[in-house]
């Protein structure tokens, strides 16, 4: 093979696109006669409706209709639970519109729709509705009180979802361990802010009973199969279109939101096609959000710093429904063990319901807590033993010849949690050397001479990614050459036009350029799932590999036929096809595809090329012998992988602690990653980074602040803090490679790794710098003035 | 009791405005904001809106060369202006600017929603600094979010296309 293009920085086909203004957003697409909607929104966290009066805004100019759960009719039924789990006895999931009672700010209530989003944001003014206030569960701690409002009617005590999983025997464990500490840890809610927002756009074509939608999601068909058993249409006649995302986070898989049934509905009745844009403050109101949890975790360990057994109890806060299941809460109790050889592990969550946004997968999807409970448990044996704790961290590894190593849990998606590779020392020595981590403790102490603070932290991870059930990929080579693949998966940044398209150049002997892939388009490719759970570039992309190795059987095949040769001579490379070692007798890919398309009619330069190259006439039989397999070089194959593969990290980081501001810095920031096989270092590179900047926006500067009466008081952009340039440090990423035997490529995700150890990694890091006042941050996230409260508490105690 | 309407979405305004060397004349909505004028009445829909507050930075166009927030204005208030936006950074050529074909080397971009506000804070700021430091290029980016790169690979995009500006053959126009 001349050029293998697997591996290879290549620079994105999606980029002239996107630089030049000319992406296809939801919000960009105009169609004739569009109407726009806007939701009113519960202000609310917890009211019976008694009343609403849409009248006066029915009879503003501009505006074609109101719509309440009354006009609802069969669509007012609860959204689909999408992940049933024996272990979530109360289920509840939310109305399109609420009908009597709402349970969160910014629950749906009703949906104008005007001719422009100004006229329907006016008639939202208009409608009147009659609340009755009711107490309100705005927290954790509220939610598990014993005399607590209740979130449902018929949830006794807030409680969804229970579940306990044991591994090995900790109890007698805990009954002998030399040392055994209890603490407890909190992690408060954050939230993905994609820089587009949700949005939608639904056409309704009555002649051919089509319902075209384009929305800004990260699982298009699982909308698709959704709104055809909604609406009473058969799936093929309903398009489900994501374009060009802003952007998702895990935020935009959630399915349906309410919009996602209103805006369809309101254009099949109206009869216009309708949008909906989400504006940012309805962002902070109504689109999950992820983080909240509370544990009370006990660990045993031996003198030698070996951790013997972990007890976690924890309270997972699921907002006002489970629409997304527990997986949150399971990922958090798989992702505890990380790295380490934990035999003996009991974990037993309580999911509760609160009067806040629902909650699904956030970027993280529930490691970072897990991540950051186990980090902390390192550092704790480490200071108790008076042990260096990169040296406990080494004492705890699973080693290289222990994979498989299973865990012993039930993973997210029903398989085990069993790592399949992995290279854990390495990744710590690789870490080691990009923080000159044997100079810092005389950097450190040369600092304090000065009266500055400096502190390293560092976070390991492992990290369940590419789980099924399964992806597919269709390619088929048109006429001029060009190879085009499709897959279901949706692609919101990951670059998966240019990595698809490098697999598939691979196979076919082309350049990725001339391979161009759809995604998110339920009428491109029917099957599949979407793109979250850091799962797309390994499972549809080894689809896409067993979909290119199949074409290039094929082409072998009809080239042989022609050339008269067998087909292991058929060579593809520089877009032709000829046999080994006469390479100037060649067809190029796209006159083979004419060939293998025994058409009476065929078009173009290759066509005539084609003719004028004179190959030997028919073959007895038919055009299109049985065996081909049919016409055209074209194939579609799915792949399903055995069970999650798990890609693992370290981060490390020198920061700088303000003692009389309580204003962290970043002096120096190190990550080793191990996705497997790398598609592509750049992409790879630029998906760490941004988990990393999402981490550190998570640690320090984005938390959710929602008041005794269940309002987010900080739902701007002015209050909530995402980090900008001034406050992302220099990223410095280098890699480990341990193939994951699960997939034919090797590869393991990487979409989610970034964020994922960072709030570890940060108290890790604020802990030895401010080691002298004996600090230990037992929460998440910190801002300046939470750590100066922390340091003042700290001094009074010394 | 029926309340005052708010006030009317017909009450109407001339504006010219020069967009991208284009002289556009429209009636517009005094109410309406300039974000959605280029998006919805100019069909310019590379411009885009992420906050409507001001923080962001996705809407950032060029206004008599400055940059601006266009959701933060109203279309009636660039009357007789010349306007630039990503539309009109590349020549009508195949060609990306230079800035723009930095961001594709260094892959500073990724879902490319905040790019657009990128691009066009970062020719302001190196019109007005052509040599920044890396702190300079970070505290110049800061008026924009981006919420997928962690913002390297954009710091190292603005580097280079800042080494390629500087040669005496290019400019920023």
């Amino acid at each position: 093979m001349a050029t293998r293009w697997f591996g290879a920085p290549v620079q994105r086909t999606e980029d002239p696109r996107l630089l030049r203004g000319k992406g296809m957003f939801v919000d960009d697409i105009e169609l004739p006669e569009m109407l726009h909607a806007a939701v009113l929104r519960s202000p609310h966290a917890r009211a019976r409706i008694l009343a609403i009066d849409t009248s006066a805004a029915r009879e503003l100019p501009g505006v074609y209709a109101v719509y309440t759960a009354a006009d609802l009719g069969d669509l007012l039924e609860p959204s689909p639970l999408l992940v049933p789990h024996q272990a979530l006895t109360q289920p509840r999931t939310q109305l399109p519109l609420a009908s009597q009672e709402v349970r969160y700010v910014g629950e749906a209530v009703a949906l104008v729709v005007a001719d422009s989003r100004y006229s329907a944001e006016d008639a939202l003014d208009l409608i009147e509705v009659e609340y009755e206030p009711l107490p309100v569960v705005h927290n954790l701690e509220v939610a598990a009180a014993p005399d607590a409002p209740l979130v449902h009617e018929g949830v006794p005590d807030n409680v969804a979802a229970h579940l306990v999983q044991v591994v090995g025997e900790p109890d007698s464990i805990f009954a002998d361990a030399p040392h055994v500490l209890k603490e407890q840890f909190y992690v408060e809610r954050g939230a993905a802010m994609p820089m587009e927002g949700r949005g939608i756009v639904a056409r309704w074509e009555a002649q051919s009973g089509a319902l075209t939608c384009w929305i800004s999601t990260q699982g298009p068909i699982p909308i698709r199969n959704g709104l055809a058993a909604m609406f009473h249409l058969p799936e093929h006649k309903v398009q489900v279109i994501a374009p060009d995302v802003g952007g998702g986070f895990g935020t935009k898989i959630m399915l349906f939101y309410p919009e996602e049934i209103l805006v369809p509905f309101a254009a099949i009745y109206l009869g216009k096609p309708v949008k909906w844009i989400e504006d940012r403050r309805e962002n902070f109101v109504s689109s999950n959000q992820e983080r909240g949890q509370y544990h009370e975790v006990e660990y045993a360990f031996d003198d030698q710093g070996v951790l013997l057994a972990v007890r976690d109890t924890f309270w997972h806060d699921t907002g006002a429904y489970t629409p997304y299941g527990i997986i949150v809460p399971i990922i958090t109790t798989c992702s505890l063990p990380g790295p380490y050889r934990l035999k003996h592990y009991a974990s037993e969550f309580t999911v509760l319901y609160t009067n806040k946004v629902p909650v699904s997968p956030y970027r993280g999807a529930g490691r970072p807590h897990a991540v950051f409970v186990m980090e902390r448990i390192m550092d704790a044996i480490a200071r108790e033993l008076h042990l260096d704790r990169l040296e406990v961290r080494s004492r705890n590894f699973i080693q290289p010849d222990e994979f498989p190593w299973d865990v012993g849990l039930v993973y997210q998606d029903g398989g085990p949690t069993k790592y399949d590779s992995g290279s854990y020392q390495e990744g710590l020595d690789k870490l080691k050397v990009l923080l000159n981590y044997e100079k810092f403790p005389q950097m450190q102490q040369e600092a304090r001479k000065q009266g500055r603070y400096l502190g390293l932290g560092v976070g390991y991870y492992v990290e369940g990614t590419a789980i099924g059930p399964y992806e597919g990929a269709h390619i088929r080579v048109e006429s001029d050459g060009r190879v085009f693949a499709s897959t279901g998966v949706t692609t919101q940044g990951q670059a998966h036009y240019t990595t698809f398209a490098q697999i598939v150049a691979d196979q076919l002997g082309v350049k990725p350029e001339d391979v161009l892939i759809t995604t998110g388009d339920s009428q491109a490719f029917y099957w599949g799932m979407g793109t979250y759970a850091s799962r797309a570039a390994t499972v549809a992309g080894s689809a896409m590999h067993l979909a290119a190795v199949k074409v290039r059987e094929k082409a072998k095949q009809v080239a042989a036929d022609l050339f008269e040769a067998a087909p292991e001579d058929i060579e593809l490379a520089d877009g032709k096809v000829f046999v080994r070692d006469a390479p100037h007798r060649a067809l190029t890919l796209g006159q083979l595809a004419i060939s293998a398309n025994p058409l009476r009619y065929s078009y173009g330069e290759n066509a005539r090329k084609l003719m004028s190259m004179h190959f030997a006439g028919p073959r007895p039989g038919p055009a299109l012998p049985q065996e081909r397999g049919g016409p055209g070089l074209e194939a579609t194959e799915f792949y399903s992988p055995p069970h999650a593969s798990f890609a693992s990290g370290v981060h490390g980081a020198i920061v700088e602690v303000d003692a009389t501001t309580g204003m962290v810095s970043f002096v120096k920031y190190a990550v080793v990653h191990d996705c497997g096989r790398v598609i592509n270092p750049l992409v790879v590179e630029g998906q760490v980074h941004g988990g990393v900047a999402q981490g550190i926006g998570g640690a320090f500067y984005e938390r959710l602040v929602y008041n005794e009466d269940g309002q987010i008081i900080n739902a701007s952009f002015m209050d909530y803090l995402i980090p900008t340039a001034a406050e992302i440090p220099a990223i410095v990423v280098d890699h480990v490679e341990t193939p994951s035997p699960l997939n034919p490529l090797g590869m393991k995700g990487a979409g989610e790794a970034g964020v994922i150890p960072v709030p570890a990694l940060f108290a890790s890091a604020v802990d030895d710098a401010l080691s002298p006042f004996g600090l230990r941050i037992r929460e998440m996230p910190l801002h300046p003035r939470r750590l100066y409260e922390l340091l003042q508490e700290a001094r009074s105690k010394q | 009791m029926q309340e005052e309407t708010t006030p009317s979405f017909t009450d109407s305004c001339t504006i010219s405005v020069t967009v991208n060397g284009q002289l556009y004349q429209r009636d517009v909505p005094v109410r309406l904001l300039l974000s959605d004028f280029l998006r919805h009445e100019l069909h310019l829909t590379g411009t885009h809106v992420g906050c409507e507050h001001g923080v962001c930075g996705c809407c950032t166009v060029l206004l008599n060369g400055e940059p601006v927030r266009s959701c933060l204005m109203l279309a009636v208030q660039a009357d007789e202006m010349p306007l630039t936006t990503i539309e009109g950074l590349a020549g009508t050529n195949s060609e990306l600017h230079p800035i723009q074909q930095a961001f594709r080397e260094k892959h500073g971009l990724q879902c490319g929603f905040c790019t657009p506000g990128i691009i066009m804070s970062v020719h302001a700021m190196l019109h007005e600094n052509p040599d920044p430091t890396e702190e300079e290029i970070r505290h110049g980016l800061s008026g924009n979010l981006c919420r997928c790169t962690g913002y390297q690979h954009i710091v190292e995009a603005v580097q280079l296309a800042a080494e390629r500006l500087r040669e005496p053959h290019l400019e920023v126009d």
